[in-house]
Order: C-alpha cells, then sequence, then structure tokens
C-alpha cells in the first residue's frame, strides 16, 4: 500500500450496546447504534525513524494483570499503563501528536463527522447460497422439483471439465471482521462516553468495535 | 436492552401523553411546517391500535374524512406532536381494532366506556 501523506486518522475502540431510534432537530425519526467509547489510551507511538512507518497503538478493555504475558506486561508497567484486554494500530501521518499513556475517549468525533465502523460480524454457521450470496435460487413453480433454494449451475461440462476458483458457493456466512463505511455521527454524550452513529453497524451488542474516521468522507 | 440504552430514551421520551387505548377518540394536534411558518392541525379519530415499546411506541388513528377512510400513525413520543386530547374513552373488547376498516355507517361506531362502571376487564 503506497503511504498516503498528510492522512490523520483518529480512532477508538468501543462495546456496541444496541441500538434505539432517537429523533432529530426534524423532529424525524433517526435509527442509530449506540456505542460506549473508550476509555482507550495510547500504549504505543511507531514514527517512521524507528519503526519505518507512522501509527498509534491504543489499548482499551480491563485485564486481570495476572494473565498478562511478561513482555507486554512489562511494557505496559514501564510506562504506567494498566494491561488493556484489546490493541489496535492506526495508521496515522500525525502519531508524533500523541504521547504514550495518553487517554483517547469519544470526544475525538463530534456530531455529524462521518466514521467507518469495523467489528466481527455475527456468525451465522452453514448457510446457502440465497443467504449467503444473495442468489435468487430457482423458481417456485415450473416443475422445480426439491431445488427451489439451490444455486443452479456451477459451470460447464468437458470444458472446462473443473469449477473455477472462488465460485460462490454454500458454507460458513459470518463471525468475520467486517467494515461498514462513512456513517454519520448522530451525537455524542461526552459524560457518559456514548457515540450515536447512524445506521447499523457489525457484530453483536456487547461486541468489540473499532471506529475511526471515514476514510472517502474526509474530515468533514 | 442495555440499561443505558434505557436511560438515553427515557430522556427523550415525553412526559405529558395522556392515557389513552385503542377505540378511545383522540384530537391529535400535529405541528405542521409550511416553508418557513409551523402551524397546528388538528386529527380527530378513534386509535386503531398502540403497538411498540418504549420511545418506539407508536398509535395509529383513524378517521373517515369525505366517505375516504385516513388512517395516520404517529410515534407516541414524536416531538412533532403538540397534544393529544382524548375526546372519549370507548368500549371495545380488541387491542387491535383491524375490523372497524370494514364497517361503514351506523355498524362503525364505538361504544363509549360507561364512566360509573369500572373497567370489567
Amino acid at each position: 500500500m503506497a503511504a498516503i501523506t498528510g492522512r490523520k486518522t483518529a480512532g477508538v475502540l468501543g462495546e456496541k450496546l444496541g441500538m434505539t431510534q432517537v429523533f432529530d432537530e426534524d423532529n424525524r425519526m433517526v435509527p442509530v447504534t449506540v456505542v460506549k467509547a473508550g476509555p482507550c489510551v495510547v500504549t504505543r507511538v511507531r514514527t517512521p525513524e524507528a519503526d519505518g512507518y507512522s501509527a498509534v497503538q491504543i489499548g482499551y478493555g480491563q485485564v486481570d494483570p495476572r494473565k498478562v504475558n511478561k513482555p507486554l506486561g512489562d511494557y505496559l508497567r514501564k510506562h504506567g499503563i494498566t494491561p488493556r484486554r484489546f490493541f489496535v494500530e492506526l495508521r496515522t501521518d500525525d502519531a508524533s501528536e500523541y504521547t504514550i499513556g495518553q487517554e483517547i475517549s469519544a470526544d475525538i468525533f463530534e456530531a455529524g463527522s462521518y466514521v467507518d465502523v469495523t467489528g466481527k460480524s455475527k456468525g451465522k454457521g452453514t448457510a446457502g447460497v440465497m443467504k449467503r450470496h444473495g442468489f435468487r435460487g430457482l423458481g417456485a413453480s415450473h416443475g422445480t422439483q426439491r431445488k427451489h433454494r439451490s444455486p443452479g449451475s456451477i459451470g460447464g461440462c468437458a470444458t472446462p471439465g473443473r469449477v473455477f476458483k472462488g465460485l460462490r458457493m454454500a458454507g460458513r456466512m459470518g463471525n468475520v471482521r467486517k467494515t461498514v463505511q462513512s456513517l454519520k455521527v448522530h451525537s455524542v454524550d461526552l459524560e457518559k462516553g456514548l457515540i450515536l452513529i447512524k445506521g447499523a453497524v457489525p457484530g453483536a451488542n456487547g461486541s468489540l468495535l473499532l471506529i475511526r474516521t471515514a476514510v472517502k468522507k474526509g474530515a468533514k | 436492552m442495555h440499561t443505558q440504552i434505557q436511560e438515553l430514551e427515557k430522556s427523550s421520551m415525553r412526559t405529558d401523553v395522556p392515557d389513552f387505548r385503542p377505540g378511545d377518540t383522540l384530537k391529535v394536534h400535529v405541528r405542521v411546517v409550511e416553508g418557513n411558518r409551523s402551524r397546528v392541525q388538528v386529527f380527530q379519530g378513534f386509535v386503531l391500535r398502540r403497538q411498540g415499546g418504549g420511545i418506539r411506541e407508536t398509535f395509529t388513528v383513524r378517521k373517515v374524512s369525505y366517505g375516504v377512510g385516513v388512517e395516520r400513525t404517529f410515534p407516541v413520543h414524536s416531538p412533532v406532536i403538540e397534544k393529544i386530547e382524548v375526546v372519549t374513552r370507548g368500549d371495545v373488547r380488541r387491542a387491535k381494532l383491524y375490523y372497524m376498516r370494514e364497517l361503514r355507517g351506523k355498524a362503525a361506531r364505538i361504544r363509549e366506556k360507561r364512566e360509573a362502571l369500572p373497567a370489567a376487564k
């Protein structure tokens, strides 16, 4: 990936609490996801001189200090940071503006800005092609027998004599890392550390989310 | 539902909503914005249903206007509603009065609840 110059990515880890509806200033109903964001802590700053790239590492969540391994635990103790459960690195060109131990909370976002939200989608188990890939299945009638949800043909016969790689078929669905881009921040509650994001985000309630400034919507 | 979401919902819920049930006749005062001025419009009819819970709760009011049935669904806690007036209490035996859509004229009346008798349900 080519280095993007001047890109500033701010991000925070949080927990998805669930969805609800709120009224906006025009009295319209807005579906929102409530995210408990942070508090996160800066655990490491990557610089081009030392690491070859510029990034900031943040940690979030609680963990029993006894369960943290020696290298990580000692590193955090050296900087006076309590152990965290989750860590993530954000590539950003303004990494030098962060200092180790700095707190990051919901206040990095403001109402009206756009964010990308990453989470682990709900697992659906083994799913057929209609659910997994949105195939239309076969006809409900016209002589279709016990094949209503099947994919139909998966390729030719003697030519090419095989099934092409990457052909979409039934299989495990969900439980993968997904990002939803360009979601609008409806409002931010600084006291409670809540971010209200318009629309749905991946994952079950209570799951870990990474909220970053939107890649495609710029710094609006 | 998470308690913090419940708190959030509670903070935007209205406290001035009167107690009403399906079958009651209401006057719903609705704020209508036309261009840059707003006025209040009254929608009067009986409550066809109430559904949902918390901030999501909605109710549907039905009236017959110039021979055409009109149904309007409002969120109970919508800021669009200026106020809700209960005109009469209806005596009905169902929570959803969809059967009223089929009825016309004299049959499409709802018995008024006798205040002297306590609700015998």
